[in-house]
């Protein structure tokens, strides 16, 4: 299944949201997950299933004013 | 020096940083810690695949220094909330800068967009603290709509040009039932000294730190500037806003019943 993380095309083989984060070497700790413009609270990434063609922003701490 | 309280909660320090453009993370610590700060702020961007960066909050994170995530990059109300909630799930605090400055030539924020998300977020539980127009009636309206405290401008964002809203920051002042925080535009410690002599209840400094041949040690310059304004508006500067007052050139009769 293909699915777009912050722009990237990724193929993958994991079914919810948790797997995939974990397959891409991201953070559990300090992140946040919108997939299609809406949060995934972090309660819900084991049960979020992924779709084909879904677009998910991973975010994190920026330097910032 | 009075306890500045925001929300509930008590802040010491009437300095507040932006963590942004320091040229390390360890230059950035030190100067939160020579800052005093128990405020600072922090953006948010996309994690980059396969990338291994220093986790910028490790630098931030200590005991008494409230985390103040923003909205920077938003355009508007909609994706302001959308922020917000990412900042409040990865952050795990409910504290946020509200910024929404669609403009990319002066940042200059945009205040009907900041009205209504502050309307929204405030009704979402968070603690918002807009970054806004040095202008009396919004800020008014914004703590009308719940707003925790309001910042308006000293001048555009990074220019370090100082307080070229004065007459309206002292307005502001006058009239806030909520803290003020002057924002943008504070360029050098007589600003902030200037800022908090008109009494405005902190600062929130990041360019002219950051930037700063010594960010270190200007951190702490602004830590005096801060608190030495402070302490002569407490004293109790002859300032007033009286003859500000407007002089009606029109009728004000209510013609309209």
């Amino acid at each position: 299944m293909k699915v777009k993380v912050n722009q990237q095309e990724v193929e993958t083989a994991a079914t919810s949201l948790s797997e995939l984060l974990q397959s891409l070497g991201l953070p559990a700790k300090g992140v946040a997950v919108a997939a299609d413009g809406r949060l995934v609270p972090r309660a819900e990434w084991d049960r979020f299933g992924l779709a084909e063609g879904q677009t998910l922003v991973v975010v994190k701490a920026a330097c910032g004013g | 020096m009075e306890k500045l309280v925001i929300a509930g909660r008590e802040f010491s320090s009437r300095l507040f940083l932006g963590t942004g453009k320091f040229s390390s993370n360890e230059q950035m610590s030190a100067a939160i810690e020579a800052s005093g700060t128990e405020m600072v702020t922090v953006a948010m961007k996309r994690v980059e695949l396969g990338d291994a960066e220093d986790d910028l909050l490790a630098h931030v994170r200590r005991p008494g220094v409230q985390l103040l995530p923003n909205t920077s990059g938003v355009r508007d109300a909609e994706e302001a909330v959308l922020a917000a909630s990412l900042a409040r799930e990865a952050f795990g605090t409910e504290w946020l800068k509200l910024e929404i400055h669609p403009d990319p030539r002066y940042l200059l924020p945009d205040s009907v967009e900041t009205l209504k998300a502050t309307e929204r977020l405030v009704k979402m539980g968070f603690v918002v603290l807009p970054y806004c127009q040095a202008d009396p009636t919004l800020c008014k309206r914004l703590e009308e709509a719940g707003a925790a405290a309001v910042m308006p401008l000293g001048a555009p964002i990074g220019t370090n040009r100082g307080l070229r809203t004065r007459d309206f920051l002292q307005i502001i002042v006058e009239q806030a039932g909520v803290p003020v925080v002057v924002d943008a535009g504070i360029g050098a410690p007589s600003h902030a000294a200037e800022a908090m002599e008109l009494g405005a209840s902190a600062c929130l400094v990041n360019t002219a730190i950051a930037v700063a041949g010594q960010p270190v040690e200007m951190a702490r310059a602004f830590r005096m500037a801060v608190e030495s304004g402070r302490a002569a508006y407490e004293a109790g500067l002859p300032v007033s806003a009286a003859s500000m007052e407007a002089q009606a050139s029109s009728p004000l009769t209510d013609f309209l019943g």
